[in-house]
Order: structure tokens, then C-alpha cells, then sequence
């Protein structure tokens, strides 16, 4: 789950971790507001989306006065900011954050994510901060410094001087740079984060170290313990039909192609997606209907997959084993039944009464195309959607 | 031979009362020497009590000393399924197959963690099992799709597994053990662990490797292949269509920071001698073309 930044900031500070000051607004007045009660000369205007390279975008403003506060917010509130991460239909900025401006001397990175190798969290830091860590990655790797944490340790002093030293801090905000990612690393591991990213991490004229930027990300499988977490989930950010499908139980992501796909598990469902792509066509979506594919899950399926009117044609594709196909043929039926089935539908399904399943689709009376494996079914419905 | 489980291994499931383990031990049980292979149960609130015969303990340490299990197959709910590994870790099974799906990671790198050491090894979580065909089948896979051969299939997804194996016995080609070691970024043994005991199986003669997008774990495995597999590996990996930062399905199955890509993942198991396929119905074919 992802969640906002000026929310990421708010989690950081109960940590300890130093930011510039700043309040979320929901409107210009409230923007008028916020920067008349941070005072001072310079104000920062930040759009609040899922997304990263905001600045770039133009979601990203500094203002020298009340009147540009006023001004920033008004053009950033409502807009449709496109950046690289948001695809080119952008998103729209309902939040803002406005924060007191920061005299910045130095920008660092400092990140923590899990390291699958070592299965520890892994502290990342870099002198490089406000680029991507990926194009350091790519230009200057040895500027990239990693060490991993101990669970029963947790992240010592030494440790974290190390990276600060290691990154540039100079001694006077040795100590400063330590309390920060002590305080870093207890709200990872407290809010079960799966991603955190502080970039960039600033030195201001006067020595402090403050979050500039914050990403958190958190662990799906520990939101069950965090309903402090779930209850920062911002709906707008999501992509309506998926959380939709994640009502229904249904794994549901949307893409850009023509044909829907509904398979049984995640890694049959890529396949198919794959598959779908060797034949020369692209897929509308990944959904992974889980082990029990019942006539209710596959009907609200079928609805969710029409729903996109750049489906042209439907592929299903489950690998029965324990579930009879019999069943899954039922579902199959009553879902084509009840949503008016108007596109071209390939069936693969293999499992117990393969047979019986196929002779049901057959005698249906609905245009259902059957296909013995996955490369026939790609085929079959890349063909269907040519015709 | 086969790996990890055999007819002589003798199981205790942790979460036997509960839907999903009631249900599972049933098909395990029936399935070849299940009923002898499948001594006992755990459940604390009803030590003592039996499920269909088969008895019922408060701890793993007591069903091991009572029945000499020397396996365990947990099927508890996400908040309590880290907590049941380190329970069968602190009686010293041999190993453990965690099938439970949504184990948060912070609990597995505690887990991990308690393990460095010890020798039990793990199976998952979130994983469909090990089934040794013919012998004995320990986890939620079909067990009629499966014959007893000399094939190994190891694979981070469920059904994509079966679809591998069922591609297999299309060709009559039976396997040694099908090894599904789940979708989870922080989990126990790795596509590479698993190579090495085929490597080292006389039963297995050539190994399916079955990856998808995520972490670096097959590239590691291929590099290893390289190096030191005596029997021929083929593979395929699974979301060359994924986009990057959306999870797809698995918690593991992800593309963070431009890495992780099946493109990625390909291209290095080429380059370390391994047939690869880009066609997921291609898997047995190819398979077969090595043999």
C-alpha cells in the first residue's frame, strides 16, 4: 500500500526523524491559510499524488510571497499532472502540502527496503540525492553505499555513523544523521513498511539533517495489524476497478491491451498474459481468480473485464487439479449468461472431468470457443479478435 | 531416491482442525502411502482428540516424540503462520512446508532469522507444497495430475507448476519431485537450493526451472547451473509483459528499480547455458528436446 508524502512525513516525525514543517490542504484557502500560520518568507507547494518525478511535472512550486502561495496552489490544485511514473494520462491533484522553504546546502539519499538475498532490511544512502537511485545506480554505483540490519540488533550507532560518515555528513551533523535513521528504521520495522525512500535527505545552512521528500511503502500481508494504516488509503490514487476486484477477492490489474484474461494463480496468470503477447496481441488486464474459481467470482470477472471497453475478447484459461471443471464450466456459463456476452470467449481448462467441463461448454448454446492448451487459446482468440 | 520426501517420511500438520487443513490432510492422506505417511496433528485446545484417526497434539515437540514426525505441513492463518514455523524449528524437524498465503515479511525475516543454524529446512510460505509422485504428496497440488518419473520441477507459482508437470504428462514424462517453493520475497529454500539436490538425486536425470518476475533468485540459480549441473535444466519465467512496480499476485512478483524484468531473467539463463522458452506451452517440449 501506498500512501501520501505529507502522511509518510507525519509518520516519520512521531519517529523522530526531522522534516521541514508543513500542513496538508485540501483547497487554496486552506493553502492561504497553512502558509500565513508557517510564516517566514518562502513557502514550498507540493502536489500530493502516488507518483513520483512531481517536480518535473510542474506539481512542485517554490513561492516568495502569500501571492504566489495563492498563485502555485490554485494552478496545481485540479490540474492533471503527467510525470513519468503516472503514465501518460497523468492524475489529478486533489491534496497539497505546503511547507516551510528549506535552505538547502547539500541533498542526500538515504532509503531502507528488504533485501531478499541477505532477508534483512537493507539501509541504502548515497551523496546523491534528488535523482533517481536507479540512475546513480546506473552512472556512479560506487556512490551507493548498503549494509544490512540485524533483526535482533536492529540498526546500531556505529552502523549508522558509518553510512552517515560514508555519505558525506560532516561532523557536526554526525549525531543528527544517527537519530534520523535509527528513527527511520524503527518506523519501517514498526509500520511493517516494505519501501522507504528519504530523497532527498537535506543539510540546511545551519547544520540540520530534515526529510525533504519522503515514499513509504507497507507490507499488504501486515495491514491486518495496522488499521492506523489502512485508514491513510487515499481511493482516489487506485485504479477503480481494482479495488473493486480486491472486494470481490479477485487480483485485478489493468493494462493497455485488447484481450481480457481470467486465470486461476498469479504466475498461470502472467503466463497467459505472455502468451497472449508471443501471438501478436496484448492483454487488458492480469486477474488472477484465486483457487476457488465459483460461479460468483467468475461472474463478477467477466463484469470487471467488460468494463473496459477496450476489451475485444476474452480468454479463460484454469488449471483445475482439485477443482472439477465440471464446476468451473458452470461458473463459465452463468457468467456468460448473466453479463450478455458480446465478445468472442476462448475457454482452456484443464483438471478433473476435462471431458464433461468441454461437452457443457459445447452444448451451452453461447459462441464459446474451446482450445486444448494455452498457446491454442491465444491463438484461437487473437484470431476471433482479428475476424 | 527423490528429494526432500518420501514414502518413509512421516508428517505432522500444524493447523489440521481448520478448513483448509482439514480439507488438504484429507487429499494427502488418500494420496499413495498418505495414510502412513500422515502420523499427526496439532492443535493446543484440542490435545488428545483425534482427526479421523489421526491424533491430535498440543506441541510439534509432543507429536514428534509421539509419532516420530520428522516433517511438518502448516496450513494456520497469516498472523500466527511465522510463529508455527518456529515451532516445528525449536523441535528440529527436518523440514517444513509452510502452504499459508499472506505471512507478513517482517515476521518471515524474524523467522529467517531464528533459523541461521539450525538444521531444519523450509518450504515457503505461500507455496502449493512438495510431492514426491507416487510416494507422497505434502501441500495443496492435485496429486492425480503427477506420475512417479524422473523429471524435476521447481517453480515459484502454484498453478504454473501444474501446467508444467501436466505438459510433462502429455509426453509421459513422469517426475522425481515437484518442488513449489512459493511466491514471497523473505522465504526458505530458493530455486538454487532446490537445483542442488537435484544435482545430486540419481532419480532425477533433467530439472524444469519455473521463475517469474522479481528479485534475483533464478539468476542466481543460473549461475550456479553453469558452473556445476551435471543434468540438463530448461526454463521459463513468467511476466515478460508485467508492468514494473505493480505486484501481480504474488507478494514477490514484482519489478522495483528497473530490476527484476523476465527479459533480464532470460538473458542471463541463456547466458549460462540454459534452454529457455518464451512460450509457456512449450515448457514440456522443450524439456523432452534436452532429454
Amino acid at each position: 500500500m501506498n500512501i501520501h508524502e505529507y502522511q509518510g512525513k507525519e509518520i516519520l516525525r512521531r519517529f523522530g526523524v526531522a522534516t521541514p514543517r508543513g500542513f496538508p490542504c485540501f483547497s487554496v484557502a486552506e493553502a492561504d491559510e497553512a502558509a500565513r500560520r508557517l510564516g517566514g518568507k518562502v513557502w514550498v507547494v507540493k502536489a500530493q499524488i502516488h507518483a513520483g518525478g512531481r517536480g518535473k511535472g510542474g506539481g512542485v512550486k517554490v513561492a516568495k510571497s502569500l501571492a504566489e502561495v495563492h498563485e502555485f496552489a490554485s494552478g496545481i490544485l485540479g490540474m492533471r499532472l503527467v510525470t513519468h511514473q503516472t503514465g501518460p494520462e497523468g492524475r489529478i491533484v486533489h491534496r497539497l502540502l505546503i511547507e516551510e522553504g528549506a535552505d538547502i546546502r547539500k541533498e542526500l539519499y538515504v532509503g531502507m527496503v528488504v533485501d531478499r538475498a541477505s532477508q534483512r532490511v537493507a539501509l541504502i544512502a548515497s551523496s546523491e540525492g534528488g535523482m533517481e537511485i536507479e540512475e546513480v545506480a546506473a552512472h556512479a554505483p560506487e556512490k551507493i553505499h548498503k549494509l544490512t540490519i540485524d533483526p535482533v540488533a536492529g540498526l546500531t550507532d556505529a552502523q549508522a555513523e558509518e553510512m552517515a560518515r560514508k555519505i558525506g555528513v560532516p561532523d557536526a551533523s554526525i549525531a543528527q544523521a544517527r537519530l534520523f535513521m535509527h528513527g527511520l528504521y524503527r518506523a519501517f520495522i514498526e509500520c511493517d513498511a516494505s519501501l522507504a525512500e528519504i530523497n532527498p535527505l537535506i543539510l540546511t545552512g545551519e547544520g540540520r539533517v530534515l526529510a525533504l521528500d519522503v515514499k513509504l511503502n507497507f507490507d499488504d500481508n501486515a495491514l491486518f495489524r495496522h488499521p492506523e494504516l489502512v485508514a491513510l488509503r487515499d481511493l482516489d490514487e487506485e485504479d477503480p476497478a481494482e479495488v473493486e476486484a480486491s472486494a470481490f477477492g479477485l487480483s485485478y490489474i489493468s493494462l493497455n491491451g485488447n484481450i481480457g484474461c481470467l486465470v486461476n494463480g498469479a504466475g498461470l496468470a502472467m503466463a497467459t498474459m505472455d502468451v497472449i503477447k508471443l501471438f501478436g496481441a496484448e492483454p487488458a488486464n492480469f486477474l488472477d481468480v484465486g483457487g476457488g474459481a465459483t460461479t460468483e467470482k467468475v461472474t463478477e470477472a467477466f463484469k470487471l473485464m467488460l468494463k473496459n471497453p477496450k476489451v475485444e475478447g476474452i480468454l479463460v484459461n484454469i488449471f483445475g487439479g482439485i477443482m472439477r471443471c465440471d464446476t468451473i464450466a458452470q461458473g463459465v456459463i452463468a457468467a456468460a449468461h448473466e453479463v450478455n456476452l458480446s465478445v468472442p470467449l476462448v475457454v482452456r481448462m484443464r483438471g478433473t472431468n476435462e471431458e464433461l467441463g468441454r461437452a457443457m461448454l459445447r452444448e451451452s448454446g453461447l459462441p464459446i470457443i474451446s482450445a486444448d492448451n494455452m498457446a491454442d487459446a491465444a491463438q484461437k482468440i487473437v484470431a476471433a479478435v482479428r475476424e | 531416491m527423490s528429494i526432500l520426501i518420501n514414502r518413509e517420511t512421516r508428517v505432522v500438520t500444524q493447523g489440521i482442525t481448520g478448513k483448509t487443513g482439514a480439507f488438504h490432510t484429507r487429499l494427502c492422506r488418500d494420496y499413495a502411502n498418505g495414510a502412513a505417511c500422515f502420523v499427526a496433528g496439532v492443535n493446543p485446545n484440542k490435545a488428545g482428540e483425534d482427526f479421523e484417526g489421526i491424533p491430535i497434539f498440543a506441541t510439534v515437540k509432543e507429536a514428534k516424540e509421539r509419532t516420530g514426525a520428522n516433517v511438518s505441513v502448516i496450513y494456520v492463518p497469516p498472523p500466527y503462520a511465522a510463529g508455527a514455523i518456529d515451532e516445528a524449528v525449536d523441535a528440529g524437524l527436518d523440514l517444513v512446508i509452510c502452504i499459508t498465503e499472506g505471512v507478513p515479511v517482517r515476521d518471515m525475516i524474524a523467522t529467517r532469522n531464528r533459523m541461521r543454524g539450525k538444521k531444519t529446512l523450509l518450504v515457503g510460505p505461500n507455496c502449493p507444497g512438495v510431492i514426491t509422485p507416487d510416494e507422497i504428496k505434502i501441500g495443496i497440488m492435485p496429486g492425480h495430475i503427477h506420475k512417479k518419473g524422473r523429471i524435476g520441477v521447481v517453480s515459484r507459482s502454484g498453478t504454473l507448476t501444474y501446467e508444467a508437470v501436466g505438459q510433462l504428462m502429455d509426453l509421459e514424462l513422469g517426475q522425481s519431485t515437484c518442488v513449489g517453493i512459493g511466491g514471497d520475497p523473505v522465504n526458505g529454500l530458493k530455486h538454487i537450493d532446490v537445483m542442488k539436490m537435484y544435482n545430486d538425486d540419481p532419480e532425477t536425470e533433467a530439472v524444469i526451472m519455473v521463475g517469474e518476475i522479481g528479485g534475483e533468485d533464478e539468476e542466481v540459480c543460473a549461475r550456479w547451473i553453469k558452473e556445476h549441473m551435471k543434468k540438463p535444466v530448461v526454463g521459463f519465467i513468467a511476466g515478460v509483459t508485467a508492468p514494473p512496480g505493480k505486484r501481480m499476485g504474488h507478494a514477490g512478483a514484482i519489478i522495483s528499480g528497473g530490476k527484476g524484468t523476465a527479459a533480464e531473467k532470460l538473458a542471463v539463463m541463456e547466458a549460462c547455458g540454459i534452454q529457455v522458452t518464451r512460450n509457456p506451452a512449450e515448457m514440456g517440449k522443450l524439456l523432452r528436446s534436452v532429454l
